[in-house]
Formats: structure tokens, sequence, C-alpha cells
């Protein structure tokens, strides 16, 4: 928690400084209204008063209170700020930190995860935040002084206010131990009832089909009751709170005034109305007292929840980046075009296995190299070490004749259009999906995107849509089929007319027709661009000029089809699974 | 875990809560009525919760005697303190009868009310857990009487949000909406009652100058409404933003996105820290101005009271308790106002839950009393006709015959109603029109779980869930022995990979123990074995299989259909060309049907689908 006090600004300090001020001025004033009682109790029992003198008090007691609000939306103000502030501080560190972030990082921490952190996380620290500010900086104050001042007005009245605030803390302790560890458990337990709920729903075919329904339900009721018994056993321990509460309060004074009348009683004449006066101010004082230690529990139930959230995000601002930018290089010119393997292996962070082991091919310029292998085999992990998703643990991957650490990222990246397994579409329009991002040479023209589209065999279908090329896309690309997302995502890539293009299993949801269609446009249209294809379909890559078959992370055939077809057991495999017995013999 | 292998459509991420209001700020469509509902849906508690209500309103009762008999207490110490008589200090003595009668009568009450009040919030907490555990197990079982059809247009997150936000909302909202209400009622009415039995230019006082302070506040309140939707708006915004940047890290890197992203959040994010402070400022002058109204009370009491006091026209007792009284009657006020939000939050909440419920269940089969037994395996299609919406029919005028025994494989383009046949087969949905019959009975005169029980499916979707394999593979089958089960791995090619497992049979599934799409859908397979129906679904089994992984797939199918009447839907060629029907489907009608090898010698669609997979 205090490490990610260091964010917070020296003008913030500064409010938070003002607004400590205004604290103390509040309880000051606050404190004052009693003190004001008692001067009008003396007056009420001295008889012979001038009601004149009560006004005077009574106007005092109004600048005190109206003095007392005004300092608290001072404080509520700069509390709002600091808080709003911070967490806009906050939020933008982690998503320029996230975005700067390579594969590595984002895996050691998983998307939903990075999500809850930048989202909920920052909303917990800015409830503390303002909370803090507002309630929980001002209860000690309130407490320590009103305790001075009702301390040395009689010892009997103090011992029974101290009474009272022990028993307080001992009943939220109590709660602490055993009441907080369950509000944990119940998270947990709410996790399972929506697991079974959801297991449920998203098997509904399975479970009608096996006639598993009552199967299904008595797992639900058993993860309810379970549910059940914690929050009953919460919500029960929590009743006691507020009727204990009250009765204390209610208590105190009703006991300070029954104290009180025995030593006005034993009191000597003169000091009885000094008593009296200092009776009816106790009570108040002492309900301050302890209204100011049940704020005081505020700290131990929000502290815990926001210290939490701070470290998850000091977690995230903290991790070292594996991934630096280079130098930055032009690439060898009598090796444009090209990429190279050199003895690469590749670990992830923390595994024991090497995924990737002794890789070497060269893609020579205009050539198209396939990988295939079965799932696990290391495709995708490969094409992921040229756009510096993750970088080489041994070897050297060369894109141009330069190691690919060599170039500044965003150099690197300018040249190579890469596709992804699964499209990713962001929301906007179908044309700001195409002309995403940037290429270093200056902004797309609409013509480009057409082209794009038209290349990646979306313009039929953009053409129909409500808008054509600025047909609103939703978030996620929900409102357009897994085929067209995987077409529009291509044409993204053609868009930005790279060097190199990767695609990464990315015609796996085209039907053939469109498939074959798709890639030979691409040859036509796109010459000279070095093309790296991972897939699973033989048909797809049958035509490559060099297809390299993986199998659990080497390199266990390289060659054509035919080469492949006569000398690789692998690829033979795969090549029956997929095509009869007639086609192979082509 | 059980969603691995979802279809594209569904993939996508769902907006949890669609376009609902943000929690908190949302009004029911009709208030009383979806209260009379949810007491009648809870009758059986009714007479619980109207014992809470009695308690409340003692228990507040007894709490607002006690200024009253305090004033007594004072009045009764005051007579101790001297009085100028004749210019002589004269004090009488204090009777500590009374004191000790009152003092004594006051902790009795006190104590009283505070065991009520505590037996009223167990009683509430113990009704409203019982309540939200009835809603749940409700909702769970409703979920599995609606017909599929419902969750065609409702996503899962909203049936799921039901569960984790409505019914927890229900949850928190009841234990303190309903009883605080009649406890402030009380509160109030009680406090006036006995406020005016003392004084009555007091309590105009307390009344005006609590009244200021509360005014206020609902001017604010009203006036800041639109910095909170502001607030959970831009909220909305950049958590979406935050989301869809995080979900495409590798797009937005590889495409140099980052400083347009970074542009657009640092934009939303001024925009949330605008309306985070203002409307965080806003909620926090509550506090204050509550305090102040307070706080004016108090002084406006004393200082009337000590003028009333002097004058003689009240006893010094009587400040005393309207200091009390004035606190007495700010608290309710508040409580008041929060406690009609819950009550409208647990209306809004509600409301959805019972439309949830209110979806139409499929029909009541019980009286159907015919039933397939010994089931031969000769299924028909007679001149069926359906569609998922009733103006855009799927599946027009089909027909077919299929012997017992066969392997029958569905084809076509995607969209063309393959997994159609399978549903309505299964009768996850019914007919337009036409019959379908199993050993010439038609389905419909069965009832549905008969039907079922005819099947073994395997789908796409390797559904699996978190559990051991054995309870994986069993499910809902009872009395399965462990050797069965090891044999159903064993033909379905698993069990040496189980074996290789620590825990063997009993490992469990999880987020840690992650399988592989092959592992899962031999799980599936055998899972189906267990079952041992007399027919066989298998749709897009394979699919998300790569092509080697399948031909060991494949081997345990195909021990898995024989003799048995078996209908594959794959899109992979490959698997389906030993089959001895294959119907090829084109916009919900059979083009052709045949076998294999007829089929290539039509050169029809299906000549043309088979030779497209390795054509250039």
């Amino acid at each position: 928690m205090k490490k990610i006090l260091k964010y917070l600004k020296p003008t913030e300090w500064l409010m938070v400084g003002v607004s400590l001020i205004f604290i103390v001025a509040q309880v000051w004033l606050e404190l004052k209204l009693p003190g004001y009682m008692s001067e009008i109790t003396t007056l009420v029992q001295t008889p012979g008063s001038e009601i004149a003198k009560i006004w005077q008090v009574g106007v005092y007691m109004l600048l005190a209170a109206l003095g007392s609000l005004v300092s608290a939306i001072f404080v509520g103000y700069f509390a709002a700020r600091i808080g709003a502030s911070f967490s806009k501080r906050l939020r933008s560190l982690l998503f320029n930190k996230v975005e700067s972030f390579s594969m590595a990082e984002i895996s050691c921490f998983s998307i939903p995860s990075l999500i809850t952190r930048s989202t909920n996380d920052v909303t917990q620290i800015q409830v503390f935040t303002i909370l803090s500010l507002q309630v929980v900086i001002k209860a000690p104050i309130m407490a320590a002084w009103a305790l001075t001042k009702i301390a040395g007005k009689g010892f009997e009245w103090s011992m029974v206010t101290g009474i009272a605030v022990a028993i307080v803390l001992t009943m939220v302790s109590l709660l602490m131990i055993f009441v907080i560890p369950k509000f944990k458990i119940m998270q947990t337990l709410t996790d399972n009832v929506t697991r079974v709920a959801r297991e449920n729903l998203t098997g509904l075919r399975v479970v009608r089909a096996y006639n598993a329904e009552e199967y299904q339900e008595n797992k639900f009721e058993t993860t309810n009751q379970d549910l059940t018994d914690v929050q009953m056993f919460t919500s029960r321990s929590m009743a006691v709170m507020r009727p204990m509460m009250g009765t204390i309060m209610t208590s105190i004074s009703l006991v300070i005034y029954w104290i009180g009348a025995y030593l006005i009683a034993e009191a000597a004449n003169m000091e009885k109305l000094g008593i009296f006066s200092d009776m009816v101010v106790f009570s108040n004082y002492a309900m301050q007292v302890i209204m100011s230690f049940m704020m005081l529990i505020m700290i131990f139930i929000l502290l815990p929840r926001a210290s939490v959230s701070a470290d998850r995000i000091n977690e995230v601002l903290d991790t070292k980046l594996t991934i630096l930018d280079g130098k930055g290089t032009e690439g060898l010119p009598e090796k444009a075009g090209e990429i190279s393997f050199e003895n690469v292996h590749f670990r992830y962070p923390g595994g024991e296995d090497c995924v990737l082991q002794n890789i070497n091919f060269t893609a020579k310029k205009g050539e198209t190299v396939a990988f295939i292998g079965s799932t696990g085999s290391g495709k995708t992990t490969l094409i992921n070490l040229i756009p510096r998703f993750y970088d080489a643990t041994e070897g050297v991957v060369k894109v141009n004749g330069v190691d690919v650490k060599e170039y500044r990222l965003e150099e690197l990246l300018n040249q190579i259009g890469y596709v992804p397994q699964s499209a990713v579409l962001f929301q906007g329009t179908v044309a700001s999906n195409i002309a995403y991002g940037e290429n270093g040479d200056g902004p797309y023209t609409p013509e480009d995107v057409q082209k794009a589209i038209a290349i990646a065999q979306a313009q039929d279908f953009v053409e129909e849509m409500d808008g054509q090329y600025e047909a609103t896309i939703a978030q996620g690309g929900t409102n357009v089929s897994g085929g067209q997302k995987q077409r529009l995502s291509i044409a993204r890539a053609v868009c930005r007319k790279p060097d190199f293009f990767i695609f990464d299993d990315s015609f796996s949801a085209l039907d053939y027709q469109t498939d074959r269609n798709l890639r030979r446009e691409l040859k036509n249209e796109t010459e000279g661009v070095t093309t790296l294809i991972v897939a699973q379909r033989i048909g797809t890559i049958m035509d490559a000029d060099q297809i390299i078959v993986l199998n659990e992370g080497k390199i266990v055939g390289k060659g054509t089809h035919e080469e492949l077809l006569s000398t690789c057991k692998v690829y033979q495999e795969i090549a029956m699974s997929q095509l009869s017995e007639e086609e192979l013999a082509l | 875990m059980s969603n691995q292998t979802q279809r594209p459509s569904t993939l996508p991420m769902r907006r949890f809560r669609g376009n609902r209001p943000p929690i908190g700020s949302e009004k029911p469509k009709n208030f009383s009525k979806t209260w009379m509902r949810l007491l009648r849906y809870n009758s059986r508690y009714i007479v619980a919760i109207l014992i809470v209500l009695v308690l409340a309103v003692l228990a507040a009762t007894f709490q607002i005697v006690g200024p009253n008999q305090l004033k007594v207490m004072v009045d009764e110490i005051a007579k101790g303190l001297p009085a100028m008589v004749d210019g002589q200090p004269v004090s009488q003595s204090i009777d500590f009868k009374i004191i000790t009668d009152i003092g004594l009568l006051l902790a009795v009450l006190y104590t009283a009310s505070g065991l009520l009040s505590f037996s009223e919030n167990f009683i509430m907490a113990t009704v409203t857990a019982k309540i939200s555990r009835r809603m749940r197990s409700d909702i769970s079982k409703k979920i599995n009487r609606l017909p599929l059809r419902y969750f065609d247009q409702t996503s899962h997150g909203d049936v799921l949000s039901l569960i984790t936000n409505d019914v927890d909302v229900i949850g928190q909202t009841l234990n303190q909406s309903l009883d605080n209400f009649v406890r402030a009622i009380t509160m109030l009415v009680g406090t006036l009652a006995l406020m005016l039995f003392n004084s009555r230019i007091l309590t105009a006082v307390t009344v005006i100058s609590v009244s200021v302070g509360f005014i206020l506040m609902q001017i604010i309140m009203k006036n800041s409404q639109k910095y909170f939707s502001g607030q959970q708006e831009g909220l909305g915004e950049i958590n979406g933003h935050i989301e869809e940047i995080y979900s495409g890290h590798n797009i937005v890197k590889a495409y140099n996105g980052g400083q347009d992203a970074k542009e657009t959040f640092e934009k939303i994010n001024q925009k949330v820290c605008e309306s985070a402070w203002k409307s965080q400022f806003m909620s926090g002058l509550m506090r204050p101005i509550m305090e102040f109204s307070g706080n004016f009370g108090y002084l406006a009491v004393c200082v009337v009271g000590a003028i009333l006091a002097i004058n003689g026209s009240i006893s010094f007792g009587v400040i005393v308790a309207f200091m009390m009284y004035v606190r007495y009657f700010t608290q309710p006020l508040s409580q008041l106002a929060q406690s009609l939000q819950a009550m409208q939050r647990t209306a809004a909440a509600s409301e959805r839950v019972f439309e949830f419920f209110d979806q139409t269940e499929m029909d009541d089969e019980d009286h159907k009393t015919q039933k397939l037994s010994n089931v031969k395996g000769d299924v028909a299609f007679k001149k069926v006709h359906f569609g998922y919406e009733k103006d855009k029919p799927i599946i027009r005028d089909f027909s077919v015959d299929i012997k017992a025994g066969q392997k029958v494989a569905i084809v076509g383009p995607t969209g063309a109603g393959k997994t159609t046949i399978v549903n309505l087969l299964m009768r996850f949905y019914e007919i337009d029109s036409g019959e379908i019959t199993i050993d010439q009975i038609p389905i419909h005169q069965v009832p549905r779980e008969n039907v079922h029980e005819q099947f073994g499916m395997v789908l796409q979707d390797t559904w699996i869930f978190e559990g051991t394999i054995k309870d994986n593979i069993i499910y809902s089958k009872k009395g399965v022995t462990d050797s069965e089960v090891q044999a159903a791995c064993q033909a379905a090619g698993l069990d040496h990979f189980v074996h290789t497992l620590p825990q063997g049979y009993d490992t469990v599934l999880d987020d840690k123990m992650i399988l592989s799409a092959g592992q899962k859908q031999l799980l599936t397979i055998a899972r189906a074995m267990i079952q041992d129906a007399p027919m066989l679904i298998l749709d897009e089994a394979t699919s998300s299989v790569d092509t080697r992984t399948e031909r060991h797939v494949q081997a345990a199918m195909d021990r898995l259909t024989q003799g048995r009447t078996s209908f594959v839907i794959a899109h992979r060629l490959s698997t389906i060309v030993n089959s001895d029907i294959i119907l090829v489907l084109e916009d919900g009608d059979i083009v052709e049907s045949g076998n294999h090898s007829t089929l290539l010698r039509q050169n029809g669609p299906y000549a043309n689908m088979y030779k497209s997979q390795w054509e250039n």
C-alpha cells in the first residue's frame, strides 16, 4: 500500500496537507458545539440569565456548525480531486505499461487478470483514497481530541466511556477474526455456484442428451447450500453488530446521567452546577469518541482490500520488460526480404522443456514457406519469434540478414503483416479496422483499404453490409461471422503493404474455395513479398516453395510437397489423414 | 474450462451485463406488482417476515421512549442544583429512588430494544439467505426446463448475471429494505408524537431545521444524478477500451497501433477523471450535510430550548430529551431514503429474475405413456419442415429413410442445416410439420428423456466439467463400475494417457490440468461409450483436432459406431467416405444422397466439394 503512494504527485501531497488542515478545523469546530452547550446549560441553570446571552451563544454555535460544514466540503473537494486524478494516473500508468509488454509478460499475468488490475483494482484504490481522506483520517483526530476534552472531568465517566470503547473494539475484533475470513471464502463459493451454472449452460445440449438435468441440479444444489451456509453465518453475525452498537450508544448517556446524579448529590454546593453542565457535555463527547472508534474500524475493513489491489497494481508496474528496442538498422540490402533462423532454441520463461529446438531455415525474398505439424508442435511459437512477441532463448532470428533484436521494434514491425490464429477486430468501422495502426509511410488511403479488402476476398460481404466500408464493427467483431472476421484481419495485413506476411493458421475458417482464391490473389497482387504460413490443411500449403514439418519442436522434414511425401513420415501421415490414396498418388 | 472449443459465433467476449443500466441507478418497471409477486413467491416466509416487522416496530418503540424517561431523570438531577431563593443558594435533595427506578427501567428498555432488534436482524438474515438460495435453485432448474430456442436469443452471460448479480442484489437489499423501512417509519412517527407531547415549539424547531438539511440533500442528489450516470458510462467506456486493447494486444503491437490506442485511452481517461471527481465530490457532500443538518437541529433545540427553559415553559430535561430526539428524527429520514432505494433495487432485480421464471417452458410430457424400448434403430424423417424463426424455414420438406445399423453422414456448406437435423432428431427443437420416427414410432409421442436415452452424442464442443476424469466419463449414468470406465477408455485409446497421470482416473480436471483438444475429444467419446445407447450422433466431433490426431480418434469412433445407427456431421470429408449413406444438404434440402463412390460418379455438388479439398 505504501509503495503505491509514491505515484502521488507533489501537488496532490500538497492537497492532502491542505485537507488535513481542514480536517483539523472541522474537528475543532465540531467539538466546540458541546462546549457552547455547556455555556447554555450554565445560563439556564443560573437564575436571572439574559436571553440575549443565549442568542449570542446560539450564533456562535451556528457559526461553528457552518464552519465545520464548509471545512468538510473543502475536504470532500480535495478528496474527490485527489482520488480521481490518482486513479487516472494509475490507470494510465498501467495501460502504458501493459502496452509495452511483450507476449512473455502478458502470459505471465494472463489478459483477464491484467484487465481486472487496470479496472477494478484501480477503482478500489480510488474508493480507498477518497474514504480515507474524508472519514478515516478524521476518526483518530476526533477520538484523541474528544478524549482530551473529557479527560479530568470525572474519573467515573471516563471509566464508563473506556469500557464502552473496549466493548466496541472487542466486538469488532471478534468479527474481524471470525467473520471477515468468511467473506473471502464466500467469494470462492460464489464462483463455484457460477461455475456450475455456467457448466450447465455451456453444456446444455450434452446435459439434455444425457438426461443429466437432475445430476446438474443436484450438483448445483450442493454448491448452493455451501454458499448459503456461509452467507447465513456472515449475515447472522453481522446481525449482532447494529443492535449492539445502538445499545451501547444509548446506554452510555443513561449511565453518565445515572452516575452524574450521585456525583452532584455528593458535591459541594458551589461545584454542583459545574458538574451538571459537565455531565451534559460529557455525554456528547463520549458519543463522539465511540463514534470515532467505530469509524476507525472502517480502516480495518477497507485497508486489507485496498492493499491487495495496490499489490496487484504494483506487480504490473514493477514488471521488468524483457524485450527492449534495438539501436535501429536498415538491414543488409543484399539480403532484403529474407528471413532466416539460425540454431534457434526457445523455452518459455519458467518452462522446463524447449518448445523449439535447433531450428534452421531461410526464406528468400518472394518465397512462400509453410509450417505444418500437430497441435503443440511449435508452429505458432516459431513464427512469434519474428515480430519479437518472444525472443529466442538461443540462436538468432534474422530479418533482412540482421538480428531482429537490432531493429527498433517499430521499424521491425512496420515491415511485417501479421495475421493471428484468432482474428481480432476492434470497435469502429470496417475501414478503421483495415487501416489500423501505421506502417511508417503515412496514413492509408481509401483506395488502399478497398484494394486490401478485394484481395482478401471480403469485397462481397463488405459491400452488402450496412454502410459498406464505413459499416460498424461491434466490440470484438461480434457482428461478423468467423470467416468474415478472418478475411478482414487478412485485409488489414495486406493494407499494410509489408515486406513479409506471417499467416498463423489464418485460413482455417475459410471454405476451400475462398481459401484458394485468396491465396491466388495474394500471390498475384503482392509480388516479391516473403510469406510464412502456418496451416493445418495440406491443401493450403501444397504449392509452397518450401514446407517445414515440425514435430515436438523439431524440424523433421523440409522440402516441397512432392519431396516430403516420399521422404517425411510425419508429413505422409498428415497427408494420408487428409487426402485419399488416389490424390496422394498424383 | 468446459468451454475451450466453442463455435466462432459464441467465441467473442460477451459483454457481461449486456445493455443493462449500471447497478444502483435502475428503476423497476412496476414496483408494487413486483413486490407483491416477491412476497407471494416467498409466501412460506411470510409469517417470519411479519414477525420481523413486529419486532422492528417494538425495538424502535422501546428505543424512542428512552429520551422521555431520561428527561424525568435529568429533571430530578436538576433538582439537586442550587437555586437562588432570596439571594441564598438553596438546593433540594435528589430523590434517588426515582433515579434508580428510571435507570433500571431504561436499562431494561434499552436491553430489550437491543435484543429485539438483534432477533429481528437475525431472522431477516436467515430468511434472506434462504430466499436467495431458493431463487438460485429455481434459476438452475429453470435453465433445464427451457427450450433450447430460448438460449438462441439470450446470452449465457445474461442468465449467469441473474445468479451472480441479481440474486446477490436481492440478498443484500432485502436484508436492509423491508425491516428498515418499517423501523424508520416507526421511529419517525413515534419520535414526532413524543416530541409533540413534550413541546410543540421545540418539535417545530426540530422538524424545520432537520428538513432544511434534508431538502438540501435531495436537491444535491437530483442534480448529481447526471454526474453519477456520466461516471458509470465513462467507466464502462474505459473498461471496454482496456478489455479490447488488452485482448488484441498482439495486433496492437504488430501494427504499431499503440500510439492510437493510448490517445483514445487518455481521452476517455480524462473524461472519466472529470466525472469521477464531480460525482465523488457530490456523494461526499452527503455526509457533511447530514451532519450539519443534525448539528443545526441540535443547536436550534439548545438555543430555543434554553430560552423556553428560562421562561419556565419547559424543564431542562426536555432539552436533553430533544437533543436525542433530533438524532432519532434525522436518522430515520436518511434510512427511509436508503430503504426506499434498496426496495427499488430489490424490485428491479426481482423483476429480471421473475421475467426469466416466466419464460415458456417445454411442454409437460407426463401424460405420454408410450415408450421406446429395445430400439433397433430404424429412423425416418417424413416431410419435415422447420425454421428457428417462424418465417425463415431452414428445413423444407426433408424426408429420408434410414435402416437400423447404417452410418449416415450429413455434409454440406455452413448454414445448410446439418446441425439442425440433429437438433430435431434429439427434440432439442420441435418440428413445424411432418414427422420423425424411431422404429416407426413418432418421437413426439414419447417423452423427450426417452428419445435422449436412445442416443449417445459427441459434439464439437468438447464439454468437460471440473471434476475427476472418472466423473467426467460416467457423468450422470448410474451404477457404472471402474472396470467399465477403464474398458471404455481403452476402447477410446485414452487409457494409456490416464495411467500416466499421478492420480489416474481420479485426476481432477480443472484450470491447472490442461488436456489437449484431442484428449478432450477422446474423453467425450469414452463418455458416449459408457452411455451405450442404441444410436449415435457425432456432430463435428473431430473438427477441432488436427488431422493426425483425428486418425487416432477416428479409430475409436469407428469402434463406437459399429452396429449402431449413427449420424455423422463433418466438414472434413475424409472422415465420412466410408458411410452407408451420405446426405448432401444445401439450404435445408437434400440435393444428393448415396454412398461415396456413387456420389463421386454423379459428379454433382458432393464431387465438387470433395475435389475442392486439394485443388489449386
